[in-house]
């Protein structure tokens, strides 16, 4: 039975060097590639009728924008259209590697930790610049709990840290989690088709047709709640709302 | 876990943070002004159609009370223009019956006036039948002449009596 884990590594398709750091093309870069190159031609050459009745692919284009921008208006309020842009190329990034990652073959860019990571933290750490840039130090008043009697504000206020803190660990975790358990899922169930033969073969088959829909929704949702979180997020650094 | 060979996480950081920058200033300055524009202009598109379409139900309402303000304008004028042809009917119709009355008043006048003289005229006559009778009469009765002078006077006597 192949290793499920196999799909994951990272192969160096072109061996490069900047720097001294090692800056090889792989695999995952190229589907990061394939994903904005995707992205690009959605919503650059699916908009070029710019028609008042738009095509198929107009319309695709014009979906994702205002499910992205209600998405920001809902959550944030109109200080969020400054950062419309980020959260609209980071649901979109999220969910054309997501989606790429279930066509067979293909090489799923978000079932990498230090992949996942890095846009967390990449919001974790916007948000943070953003909240202290609006309210000085006075959003470390975003980690005290209003209300609350005083003899609890300081393990409170360890509490607030700490969760504030995991954000980004639980932002990452989620996506890459559930990127790859689907994955070693379909891995598994996919040997087991070829394992039991023309025989007992049908059932795990069936199976592994039930799970690639869920798998595409589970794709979807996790692009989804990325960027909703990341739109919640913001909007906590932007209102300190609490 | 493949995930964590620490060597890879050297290149998956750099391409991901060149995708993804070249993908945000992409979104950022082309892709999403452009859609942006677009939705703006088809739903000022839309916000105009609905105007005119207001306006020219404006217009539609302006042009049927005009119609009907005309059209009961009409409706009075006709019944004007028939009550007065009715009226000076009425005063024509008047006038020529109290003319063939007066006519017909006349004309019965005149021929009362005929039939008063055709019966003096009538009777006249009968004095002069009544004085030939006579004449023949007493010719044939006493054989002699009687003058018509005497005749006329015994039968005006006789008239008389």
């Amino acid at each position: 039975m192949p290793n499920p884990m196999l799909q994951f590594e990272i192969k160096r398709l072109i061996k490069l060097d900047l720097f001294g750091l090692d800056a090889s093309f792989t695999n995952s870069s190229l589907f990061m590639v394939i994903a904005v190159f995707l992205i690009t031609l959605l919503t650059i050459w699916g908009m070029r009728g710019r028609a008042l009745v738009p095509t198929r692919m107009q319309s695709v284009a014009e979906l994702s924008y205002e499910f992205v921008a209600n998405m920001v208006r809902d959550n944030v309020g109109s200080a969020g259209q400054k950062y419309f842009p980020f959260v609209f190329s980071l649901f979109m990034f999220v969910l054309f590697t997501n989606m790429l990652g279930m066509v067979p073959y293909s090489f799923t860019v978000t079932s990498q930790i230090i992949v996942t990571f890095a846009l967390a933290a990449l919001v974790f750490i916007g948000v943070t610049i953003i909240g202290f840039a609006k309210h000085g130090l006075g959003f470390l008043k975003f980690l005290v709990p209003s209300g609350a009697p005083a003899v609890l504000l300081p393990m409170l206020v360890v509490v607030e840290a700490i969760s504030y803190l995991t954000r980004p660990l639980s932002l990452s975790v989620r996506l890459f989690a559930n990127m790859m358990a689907g994955h070693a899922m379909l891995k598994v169930f996919g040997a087991f088709v070829v394992g039991l033969g023309f025989l007992g073969g049908w059932a795990p088959l069936a199976f592994m047709v039930a799970f690639t829909g869920l798998e595409i929704l589970v794709a979807f949702l996790q692009a989804y709640v990325f960027a909703i979180l990341t739109c919640i997020y913001l909007n906590d650094a932007l209102h300190m709302h609490h | 876990m493949p995930q964590f060979v620490l060597q890879d996480f050297a290149p998956q950081l750099i391409w991901l943070a060149i995708s993804f920058v070249a993908l945000y200033l992409i979104m950022a300055r082309v892709a999403l002004p452009r859609i942006a524009t677009v939705i703006e202009e088809r739903r000022g598109r839309i916000a105009s159609d609905l105007d005119q379409a207001e306006q020219l139900k404006h217009k539609t309402d302006e042009a049927i009370a005009a119609y009907e303000e005309a059209l009961a304008k009409a409706r009075a004028k006709a019944l004007s223009i028939a009550q007065e042809t009715r009226e000076a009917l009425a005063a024509e119709v008047e006038a020529e019956k109290s003319q063939a009355e007066k006519q017909i008043g006349e004309k019965t006048d005149e021929a009362e006036k005929r039939i008063a003289r055709a019966k003096s005229d009538a009777l006249t006559h009968v004095n002069e039948v009544a004085g030939e009778v006579a004449e023949a009469i007493v010719k044939e009765l006493i054989g002699g002449n009687a003058t018509k002078s005497e005749v006329n006077q015994a039968v005006s006597k006789a008239a008389v009596n």
